[in-house]
């Protein structure tokens, strides 16, 4: 329950899911440079310099930060979910406080095999604690475990 | 417990109330409508096509009002409250009596004057799907309260000996008469008004003979019939400038008066079988019951001035909605020893004498006043350089505000973290003191922006039905302390549970 807890990392498929994002992205932007860079005349490189430092910022180093800072455990019928690489938040839901639970697959997760699992609780902050970057498989049986710990004590 | 499973309608005289409503609805159209269409033209003329399609579209409205009230019935089911209505197409609602966390009565001026309540069956969905019915005569209101207080008793627990309590007896626990409301509407000044007058006066300017906001022209009007005015002098002109402000000041305090009488008027706060039951207003007199085992947490406030004077307020955060706010006003103005005795029938307790009060770190009030810093010292001087005169006192008004407000937050900010409840003191303009029972959080999260990291502080968020709570400047050792300790209480009892024990206080 403290630092001393190990986080599991998420799956490393997360990884590769969040550089495609950023990928679309940072195509998006150099495109959007490339018009800029046609404007202006003589080939200077003031608009596609810059762009392109921020594309490869975003597709190489931030994934790999997020996927670093990111991270759960389960550890004594608790869900303790890790985020952030500026702001870090490190949220703890008990699965007793848990009302219901949700597993989510878009459609570039579908692609990974990932899942995003949401657990809901009564509290106005925090009404829903999300955790993406989950095998799929993994998100059902940790839906499974919360589901069964909520139903013993609720007997 | 008899059966009824005959569907009922609403009261007849509520056919009445709907058809006055419209009627009043329609009264404003048809006046605009009027002045347009009649403002020229042959009036005799235009009154023989316009009478006859008024009076179709009144006696439309009643024919519609009628043919809905006799399409909206009720039935008090074994089970559950069902509810059948509309004309053309028709919807039906079921509510179980175990999903019912409440029945809630108001009535409204027009209601209220046929002996008429709006009945609410809270099922906890946020108040927009409620089941209501509108209206009901007072008698059947409280009748069907009973029953589904009973019914949901029976439902849940089978215990027959709760149900035999019907007529509550009830034991008031505060109570306002029109003197103590009319103290508390003389703390409830209020500015706003007077910026609302200010604002009417810039809309409908064009309305006075003169243009308000021109200087140029109002120092012409004082060199005219006005000039007897400026020569008399800066001590006449003093005096007419405390004339205003004192006006303005009635006009605070009048209507603060009117609008606390309005809406809290005949307070009274009782304890009944079934949890806090509170009844207040003068036109409008809402009724409501706050179960005592779905309170989560409590707010003691109190205002700039009125602490001064000893006055204080409770508020209840509950998990059910009061008219959309999950707030209950408890005590809405009373001394503290009025406050003690409805805290200690919620369950909760007062912070007790040794409580281990902490401050938040002085870092984080020194960092935030930085930080502030950081954007209004620049901004005092570019605007000391290149603004008009006057300008740069804006942002340097605003650093020293908020030098001021966190040396003052540092003072008076505490938090305590007890054996079953925690505290936090917090505030500055009107300071209130948050008691949460560490059994009734949802969940507990540290944050930490970048730079709280850096200095070693963060935020304790809790999860909390119906609130909000946040203790900013820990050290991260002891939010990490104080988590893993509310785990521990947290993990002892489910939530659900905590809902389904009747009236048990907090543990």
């Amino acid at each position: 329950m403290d630092e001393t807890d190990e986080l599991t990392p998420l799956d490393p498929r997360y990884k590769s899911m969040m550089r495609l994002v950023a990928g679309i992205l940072a195509v998006i932007l150099i495109i959007a440079a490339s018009i800029a860079e046609f404007a202006i005349p003589g080939w200077t490189g003031v608009v596609w310099l810059p762009v392109a430092l921020v594309a490869a910022y975003l597709v190489l180093y931030l994934p790999m930060r997020r996927y670093v800072t990111r991270g759960y455990s389960l550890e004594q019928e608790r869900l303790r979910v890790v985020r952030g690489v500026l702001f870090r938040s490190d949220t703890v839901v008990p699965f007793g406080r848990v009302q219901h639970i949700d597993v989510d697959q878009g459609p570039l997760e579908r692609g990974y095999g990932l899942a995003t699992l949401t657990v809901h609780t009564a509290g106005t902050h925090n009404a829903s604690v999300s955790l993406p970057g989950l095998a799929h498989e993994d998100a059902l049986a940790m839906r499974e475990e919360i589901r069964a710990a909520i139903r013993r004590d609720t007997q | 417990m008899t059966r009824q499973e005959d569907a009922r309608r609403t009261d007849p005289r509520s056919f009445a109330v709907r058809a006055v409503t419209m009627l009043f609805q329609l009264v404003i159209p048809l006046a605009v409508a009027s002045v347009t269409i009649l403002d020229d033209g042959d009036i005799g003329d235009l009154v023989g096509y316009f009478l006859p399609l008024v009076i179709v579209i009144i006696l439309l409205n009643v024919v519609i009002a009628y043919l809905q009230w006799t399409k909206l019935t009720y039935t008090v089911g074994e089970s559950d409250i069902r509810v059948e209505s509309g004309v053309l197409s028709r919807a039906a609602r079921s509510v179980p009596y175990e999903r019912i966390q409440d029945v809630s009565l108001e009535q409204k001026l027009l209601p209220r004057l046929f002996g008429l309540v709006e009945v609410k069956f809270e099922t906890g969905a946020g108040g927009k799907d409620d089941l209501a019915l509108t209206y009901l005569s007072e008698s059947e209101g409280e009748r069907l309260r009973e029953l589904v207080r009973t019914r949901r008793d029976t439902a849940e627990t089978q215990d027959a000996e709760e149900t035999a309590t019907a007529p509550e007896e009830a034991e008031v626990l505060f109570a306002m008469g029109p003197r103590r409301v009319f103290t508390f509407g003389l703390f409830e000044f209020s500015l706003a008004v007077v910026a609302v007058l200010g604002g009417l006066a810039q809309q409908f300017d064009f309305l006075l003979p003169f243009e308000l906001w021109d200087l140029d022209q109002w120092e012409q009007r004082l060199a005219g019939p006005g000039q007897r005015l400026a020569g008399l002098g800066p001590l006449a002109q003093a005096a007419g400038i405390v004339i205003a402000l004192a006006a303005l000041g009635v006009v605070g305090v009048t209507t603060g008066i009117g609008r606390t009488a309005l809406r809290e008027w005949d307070f009274r706060l009782e304890r009944t079988a079934k949890g806090l039951r509170r009844r207040r207003g003068l036109l409008t007199r809402t009724d409501v019951v706050m179960p005592l085992h779905r309170v989560q947490a409590l707010r003691i406030g109190t205002g700039f001035l009125r602490r001064r004077f000893g006055w204080h307020s409770l508020k209840v955060i509950s998990l059910a909605s009061d008219s959309g706010g999950a707030n209950h006003d408890a005590v809405p103005f009373g001394r503290m020893d009025e406050i003690a005795p409805v805290v200690a029938v919620t369950g909760f307790s007062l912070p007790p004498e040794d409580a281990q009060w902490a401050r938040a770190l002085a870092r984080y009030r020194i960092d935030k006043a930085v930080l502030a810093a950081l954007f209004l010292v620049p901004a005092t001087v570019v605007s000391a350089l290149f603004a008009r005169e006057w300008v740069w006192l804006a942002p340097l008004a605003g650093l020293l505000f908020t030098v001021a407000q966190q040396w003052w937050r540092w003072k008076h900010d505490y938090r305590a973290l007890g054996e079953s409840q925690l505290y936090s003191r917090h505030g500055w303009l009107s300071p209130s003191l948050a008691i949460a029972s560490r059994v009734k959080l949802q969940s507990v999260e540290i944050a930490q922006g970048p730079v709280a990291r850096r200095r070693g502080y963060a935020s304790l968020a809790l999860g909390l039905a119906g609130g909000r709570l946040r203790i900013n400047g820990m050290p991260v050792a002891e939010a990490r302390r104080w988590r893993s300790a509310i785990c521990d209480s947290l993990a002892r009892t489910d939530f659900s549970r905590l809902l389904e024990e009747k009236g048990a206080p907090a543990p």
